[in-house]
């Protein structure tokens, strides 16, 4: 059997959703397709008759400012998202993230649309445009929308995309200002899996010593993207030190809900690692603002 | 939208029909026969398959053609230029070729393109963008170090337009004309051109596709078998089942035990058993009649571990129940080894599953001669036994039987038993049409034999000073479904399993069970990379127990020339491990005179760093009382040069350089005067099976003896015509001086002809007699030894463990092939450090968990650190100019130098790998809280 029958390139979002809509049998968008290509040679998804290419629409492969935005095609490839001098100033997360997925190879075809169509809660690409919070604009047959990043997410690898219907046009980042900035980074292991034990991006903004405001994301804290939103307002208003710090993790222990992966990592391990990890990247972020 | 794809390939524009469900590989493998873009693992994770995409490299792999549709595409193919009729290499293919950055050359072209890609972005690049850019390209001859200096020297010569600046590898101390220099691969151009032909690049015509219906149930009757489905699907010329068999049903290395096909009634006893196999005319219709195929099994317990394997009450896998063998170590007394030792000390070990992940799966491809023979063409460690074992199940004359050796991505010991060469041989046998089997990366992981997952404890008895008195150890190996060699493996595991000491009194005992899990065999260090993890933990564990310096402990009790191993041998000569422990210390305290004290990093408090120490030794050849030997045939030829052929195998190790170096040497020509055919039983003479690190001494000793043979008869022949005494000939720059005339090889060869003599000598080298275990004498003919030493730094937050440095001393006898035996050397240290640290095969009761390549983590050029090679040469008398062998040595010691480092680094006591961080982590936060 065929992984599938028909290539559609269409050159246009409007063309897209209309070869996804009209399609005989199933039908699935691409952007990368290094994630789906690989399930559907492993047998972990049936072959799909039609497969809709994405990366010919030009709507989906910019990188720019829109306005007070950054505006991210969801079939730009991660290398471009980290390597354009836009992110990087705008989304140091996002490049930080999108430097650490797969190798260099896969990096030049994969793309954040597939990263978050995929709905794996604690993709990197995924914990780094929840702390900068992203929108995602959808494309559907009844026209365009806008959806705040982490609603995108039902469950682990359950999207709230009708992927037979609607397409992630693209991502609208807010734009980094004086005295903000922000931060990731990951604990792997080398054995096993090929995910990591854990992430975590923070965006944060400055005043004087006082964390002005903040955003904090972890994975895997939860079965969707999660975002310490109680840490978060442990911190704001306040200045970093070792107490303040100390009553942030306490209550992002809490709230997140680290589980045992098999292979992986337990859920005690993480406990005992994440804070030294949100202490890395929040001073990293913390520092990079000044 | 679409129907045509229009793409730049080369420079060269192609419009193609678009193919449902092709990838932009397949398109350049298969349609525009472009095989120099290899499958590794046809997921994304090799980077073998890199090309580039509108100058970006991409993996090929997962890239849909149609995409492909309007852009430009560089292959390896494409990177040479033709100048004047002339192939100019790349600056790169230069490098790679000169500072033997080419072993296996499966992943080369990946390598190549990679790094291609990142000098056109950025034409000066240090290690750090090296590093970042050669991520996700795996090389399992791991000569990282060396692609690194390659990528750097290309670099340059880019740059500024100089020539390649060589390498920096020294010659041997004991130099000769050609031997112990530094010569490329005879290989090496056509490896990094993308020319090179493995044997899935082969195409017959007619050629059907074969897939094997596997059991993948690990233990069970096969109740009931219904290939109608298969059979009748378009397509599917031939479903073959156990009741096809034209000969015996069973296949092995040195046991007959694995059935070819398991029958009706018959027991599966791991996942990969084979049912039925199917030959259609494409791989994809094979691989649907295969899973059309109907089976009913009878379940039965499944037996997941040797100790389990060895209780009372659990089913027997074979009729000779569970053991394979029970093999015994005694020398001494044990009882007055335990009462005179004033310590002692015990401790179990675990070690797990591991795959040798070469890069090239395994394929073959049966072609059907008019004259009733069968042509065999797969890439095999041992090709007569391929024949043996073909031709057995065939029911035929071995002579039938023509194995065509390719050249081989790799092999580390998982090329050793045979694979698909069977099946495709019954299916071309039953078709009358070549047949090719391909395993793709998961039937390959599924089904070919492992190391052996052991369990090892060790009961250490030492004097106050150190001296050790007793060593009394008890292994178990799993040796899986089938034994493969697993006997041998563990045999060596147990002989070892004392460490490279003198002791004078010692026991092993080892239970060799077979299990539901896949089977185990070779795999390069084979059984001694275990049981050195074991003992080399316990000497650590003892000189801190004596409070005395590792190295010191080692050095007191280091095997020298006199001494008596443990299986009653006295080595006579040729031990060079007190010069490797020796230099390995000097060099590690060159960087740090502390080097077992932590260090903290002071920016960093949570990173420690410190070193570790181990030793090691391991055989030559096969030793045992197996009769060892490898016949090589050196022939002149019409033009001047000449061939030297051996059935020996080349799996990147270097082989047909030392043939090639040695035939040089004698005859006293140029290296590139001397071609070499391997691996064909038609036109090669049997060098044996390439395996316990013995071909470089016996192939090695019979391609020498050839050519001085046919020196001799040269010799000889021109005394008469010349009518000289044979003093007053001598061979000097490729020119036979006679007396006062000088003549070419064109013109020995003319000479020769016409005095009716044939300038070819088939000769057959034996190597020097051993004994059995347990009947004392010499067990082996020669042992290398190694030393290393590894700096690693913990995160004591999170358990991770990086490796800095590691200093690796080996006893090699002679450098023949200085710059192979550097690739060996980092090849084998990065092997040991992915047994260390990152390699695990995953089996849940008896089921594959490490079905694909993302699922068994292979170390890429990112885990890679600083190697330090040192040549240590105590010349062994029988070898070759005094070699022996190296391929497994230097990967032995890596494992446990690594682990006391870590114990050195953070006080946790690594006994069971590969290493897990979190327990590290644990370990440290439970000491911190009973604090």
């Amino acid at each position: 059997m065929n992984l599938w029958q028909e290539y559609k390139r269409p050159a246009s979002v409007t063309e897209a959703i209309q070869a996804l809509t009209t399609a005989p049998g199933t039908v699935m968008p691409i952007a990368g397709g290094t994630d789906l290509l690989l399930d559907l040679k492993q047998g972990r998804h049936a072959p799909i008759h039609t497969l809709i290419d994405l990366t010919f629409v030009p709507e989906m492969t910019v990188l720019e400012s829109r306005g007070d935005e950054l505006y991210i095609g969801a079939a730009v490839p991660v290398n471009r998202v980290a390597l354009d001098p836009l992110t990087g100033h705008h989304a140091q997360a996002l490049v930080e993230a999108c430097n650490l997925i797969a190798g260099p190879q896969v990096r030049n075809t994969a793309t954040l649309g597939g990263n978050v169509a995929h709905a794996l809660p604690a993709a990197d690409g995924t914990i780094a445009l929840t702390a900068l919070e992203a929108q995602a604009e959808i494309a559907s047959p009844t026209g365009m929308r806008r959806m705040p990043f982490t609603s995108l997410f039902l469950g682990p690898g359950k999207s709230a995309i009708n992927k037979s219907t609607e397409i992630i046009v693209g991502f609208y980042l807010p734009l980094t200002r004086h005295q903000q900035a922000s931060c990731f980074k990951r604990i792997m292991r080398p054995q096993g899996v090929a995910l990591p034990i854990l992430n975590c991006a923070v965006w944060l903004e400055r005043d004087g010593d006082i964390v002005k405001d903040i955003r904090i994301a972890v994975g895997p804290g939860s079965s969707i993207p999660f975002r310490a939103t109680e840490a978060e307002s442990a911190l704001r208003g306040q200045s970093i030190n070792e107490k303040n710090f100390a009553s942030a993790l306490e209550v992002l222990l809490g709230q997140a809900k680290f589980r045992t992966s098999a292979r992986r990592a337990s859920a005690d391990y993480r406990k005992h690692i994440v804070g030294g990890l949100f202490k890395d990247v929040l001073d990293t972020a913390w520092t990079r603002t000044a | 939208m679409n129907n045509q794809i229009s793409l730049t390939v080369n420079g060269i524009q192609h419009t193609l029909e678009p193919v449902a469900g092709e990838t932009l590989s397949t398109l350049l493998r298969q349609r525009l026969r472009l095989t120099g873009t290899k499958i590794g693992c046809d997921e994304a994770e090799c980077g073998a398959c890199t090309v580039l995409v509108d100058g970006e490299p991409i993996m090929s792999c997962v890239y849909p053609a149609e995409r492909a549709d309007g852009k430009t595409i560089v292959t390896i193919e494409g990177l040479a230029q033709r100048v004047h009729e002339e192939m100019k290499l790349h600056p790169l293919q230069e490098a790679f070729v000169e500072h033997g950055a080419v072993q296996c050359g499966f992943c080369i072209p990946g390598q190549i393109m990679t790094a291609y890609a990142l000098l056109k972005r950025n034409p000066n690049p240090d290690s750090a963008d090296i590093r970042f850019a050669l991520k996700d390209t795996l090389c399992r001859c791991a000569g990282y170090p060396t692609i690194e200096n390659a990528i750097l020297a290309a670099a340059y010569s880019l740059r500024t337009g100089d020539p390649i600046p060589p390498p920096n590898v020294p010659d041997s101390i004991h130099t000769h004309n050609t031997v112990g220099r530094t010569h490329t691969r005879p290989d090496g151009i056509e490896k990094v051109t993308g020319d090179a032909i493995y044997t899935d690049d082969l195409v017959f015509d007619g050629m059907l596709y074969a897939k094997a219906r596997r059991a993948m149930v690990p233990h069970a009757i096969l109740k009931k078998l219904d290939i109608s489905k298969a059979k009748a699907l378009p397509g599917v010329v031939a479903v073959l089942t156990a009741e096809d068999i034209p000969g015996e049903h069973n296949h092995g290395l040195v046991i007959y035990d694995w059935p070819t096909i398991v029958g009706i009634g018959e027991r599966v006893r791991y996942v990969g058993d084979a049912i039925a196999i199917v030959a259609a005319e494409s791989q994809q219709i094979a691989e649907q009649a295969s899973a059309l195929i109907e089976a009913e099994f009878d379940l039965q317990p499944v037996i997941t571990n040797p100790v389990q394997a060895r209780e009372e009450g659990q089913p027997q896998l074979h009729p000779n129940g569970n053991l394979l063998k029970h093999i015994k170590v005694r020398k001494g007394d044990m009882d007055a080894g335990f009462a005179e030792a004033d310590v002692i000390i015990e401790h179990t070990f675990h070690t797990p599953i591991t795959d040798h992940a070469f890069m090239e799966p395994e394929c073959s491809i049966a072609v059907p001669k008019p004259d009733g023979r069968m042509e065999i063409y797969v890439g095999s460690q041992i090709p007569y036994q391929d024949r043996t074992q073909v031709a057995r199940v065939m029911g035929w004359d071995e002579s039938r039987v023509r194995i065509v050796g390719q050249l081989m991505g790799g092999g580390f010991g998982g090329k050793e038993d045979v694979m698909g060469q069977i099946h495709s041989a019954m299916l071309a046998n039953v078709t009358q049409r070549p047949v090719k089997l391909l395993f793709d990366r998961h039937e390959s992981l599924l089904v070919h034999p492992k190391r052996h997952a052991t369990q090892i404890r060790v009961k250490m008895g030492a004097k106050k000073d150190g001296r050790l008195v007793v060593v009394d150890t008890e292994l178990y190996g799993d040796t899986g479904a089938y034994a493969s060699l697993g006997e041998k493996v563990m045999t060596r595991a147990t002989t070892h399993a004392a460490g490279p000491y003198d002791v004078p009194n010692v026991r092993a005992d080892c239970y060799a069970m077979y299990t539901n899990n896949p089977p185990a065999g070779a795999f390069r260090g084979f059984g001694v990379t275990q049981s050195a993890f074991a003992v080399e933990s316990m000497m650590d564990m003892l000189a801190e127990k004596l409070n005395i310096e590792p190295v010191e402990l080692r050095r007191m009790n280091a095997l020298h020339v006199g001494s008596i191993t443990n299986t009653g041998q006295e080595l006579k000569e040729s031990v060079g491990l007190t010069e490797c422990i020796n230099k390995v210390d000097a060099e590690m305290r060159k960087y740090n005179p502390h080097p077992f004290t932590p260090i903290v990093d002071p920016a960093q408090p949570n990173l420690i760093r410190a070193w570790g120490f181990a030793s090691a030794y391991k055989n030559t050849g096969l030793g045992g009382g197996a009769p060892d030997k490898s016949g090589a045939d050196v022939e002149l030829y019409e033009d001047g040069t000449f061939q030297v052929r051996s059935s020996a195998a080349e799996l990147g190790q270097g082989l047909v350089t030392v043939m090639r170096l040695t035939v040089a040497e004698e005859m006293a020509v140029a290296p590139e005067q001397v071609r070499v055919l391997v691996m064909d039983t038609d036109l090669t003479p049997n060098g044996g099976p390439t395996t316990a690190s013995r071909q470089t001494y016996v192939t090695g000793n019979a391609s020498r003896y050839a050519a001085r043979t046919l020196r001799d008869e040269i010799t000889a022949s021109m005394a008469e015509k010349y009518d000289v005494r044979p003093e007053q000939i001598h061979f000097k720059d490729g020119i036979v001086h006679v007396n006062g005339t000088s003549l070419t090889y064109a013109e020995i060869y003319k000479e020769m002809k016409a005095s009716g003599k044939q300038p070819l000598v088939c000769y057959e080298y034996e190597a020097p007699k051993t004994q059995p275990l347990g009947t004392g004498g010499d067990m082996h003919f020669a042992f290398s030894f190694g030393v290393q030493a590894a700096e690693v730094e913990v995160n004591t937050l999170t358990g991770e463990v990086r490796v800095l440095k590691v200093i690796a001393a080996n006893d090699v006898g002679m450098a023949v092939n200085p710059l192979g035996l550097q690739g060996q050397v980092e090849g084998g240290v990065m092997m040991g450090l992915g047994n260390c640290l990152t390699e695990e095969f995953i089996m849940d009761n008896g089921n594959v968990v490490t079905d694909h390549l993302a699922r068994y983590r292979v170390p890429g050029i990112m885990l890679t650190p600083e190697i330090i090679a040192i040549i240590v040469e105590h010349p062994t008398a029988e070898g070759p100019y005094g070699a022996k062998g190296v391929g497994e040595i230097c990967s032995i010691p890596t494992t446990p130098a690594i682990t006391n480092a870590i114990y050195n680094a953070v006080g946790v006591r690594v006994d069971k790998t590969p290493v897990d961080q979190e327990l590290i982590a644990r370990e440290l936060w439970e000491r911190e809280s009973r604090k």
